[in-house]
């Protein structure tokens, strides 16, 4: 199935989970917040919640600014 | 870093000056942004210099290839993280990126910056105060950029905001405080911290806003852009502390005419 991660079209197995779809960009889960079709998923529920197609996945983290 | 053994800190006249926000106390009343900084060692240095304890991050994309993070800077510095909603231009998009940044660094605390306009980064009063209910509703502690503006400051502190952050110019402008009579209104309504927020460009911009009774400044670019950043943070820790000392010690009347500091008689 394809998704949007960050913008980018990327295709994961039926079934994939929110934690996989951030796998694609990094492997540390600190630091990081998830939301889908703009809505946050919980660190806790990344395993537990699995991506449809066409889901827009956003994986934001802390940068300089302000 | 060059330490230049200049000190204002308001503990030299053996003064407890602490102040709170949302229930914690700071002693420092210099809050950093790290927006501009031309790298992290930069920033770094800067912001040890500025003693500051709170410190401004924004939230983006998270891009692979990034190496080092500004949150280690702050954790081996040991300064508090207040994520902000800078790039937001309505209230939807800064309550999810508040949310985000909720969950990405476990703190509840969130500047509320809603901005109208990509040329003046001025900030909607409309979209802000929508924001902040609905963020004070969902148990953050607000602190919201808002234009310099005496009535919006009190609403928004009647719907729970934990501060206020009057600009005194536009983001970046190194304009200074534009409107200082607005300034002080703001002050004198208050009953949460008031923190000058945008618009300082050096040192005496600092010091003025502590002297019309800010509790606190927030500023980035004066000093991430600076010549150099390190001897620009130490200028405005000094600025500020002086500013405050200043208000605090309460400065005398303006005349039109002399009054003698030496006897007239011989």
């Amino acid at each position: 199935m394809n998704v949007t991660i960050n913008g980018t079209a990327h295709e994961l197995p039926r079934g994939a989970t929110v934690r996989q779809a951030v796998q694609k960009l990094t492997g540390v889960s600190g630091g990081v917040a998830v939301a889908v079709n703009d809505e946050v998923v919980s660190r806790g529920a990344w395993d537990s919640t699995a991506l449809v197609e066409a889901d827009r996945v956003e994986v934001l983290t802390a940068v300089q600014g302000g | 870093m060059t330490d230049i053994g200049v000190t204002a800190d308001i503990g030299s006249v053996g003064m407890d000056d602490d102040f709170m926000i949302g229930g914690e106390r700071f002693s420092s009343r210099l809050i950093m942004g790290t927006g501009g900084a031309p790298s992290l060692e930069i920033l770094d240095q800067a912001l040890a210099a500025s003693g500051t304890e709170l410190t401004t991050v924004a939230m983006r994309r998270l891009d692979p290839g990034a190496r080092g993070s500004v949150l280690d800077v702050l954790r081996k510095r040991d300064i508090k993280v207040l994520p902000n909603t800078a790039g937001c231009f309505t209230a939807g998009e800064a309550v999810l990126t508040a949310r985000l940044a909720r969950e990405a660094l476990e703190t509840n605390w969130v500047k509320l910056e809603v901005i109208a306009d990509e040329r003046t980064l001025l900030p909607d009063p409309i979209e802000t105060f929508d924001a902040a209910e609905r963020l004070v509703a969902d148990g953050f502690v607000v602190l919201p950029y808002i234009g310099d503006d005496p009535v919006l400051a009190r609403r928004l502190e009647a719907v729970g905001c934990a501060a206020v952050m009057p600009l005194g110019a536009p983001i970046g402008s190194g304009l200074g405080i534009r409107n200082p009579h607005n300034i002080e209104l703001i002050v004198e309504f208050a009953k949460v911290p008031v923190i000058l927020d945008a618009g300082i460009g050096t040192a005496s911009d600092a010091a003025l806003a502590m002297e019309l009774g800010c509790d606190a400044v927030l500023l980035a670019t004066a000093v991430t852009r600076a010549q150099r950043p390190d001897l620009m943070a130490q200028a405005m820790r000094s600025a500020v502390g002086a500013g405050r000392l200043a208000r605090l010690a309460g400065r005398i009347p303006r005349r039109r005419y002399a009054e003698a500091s030496s006897p007239l008689n011989p």
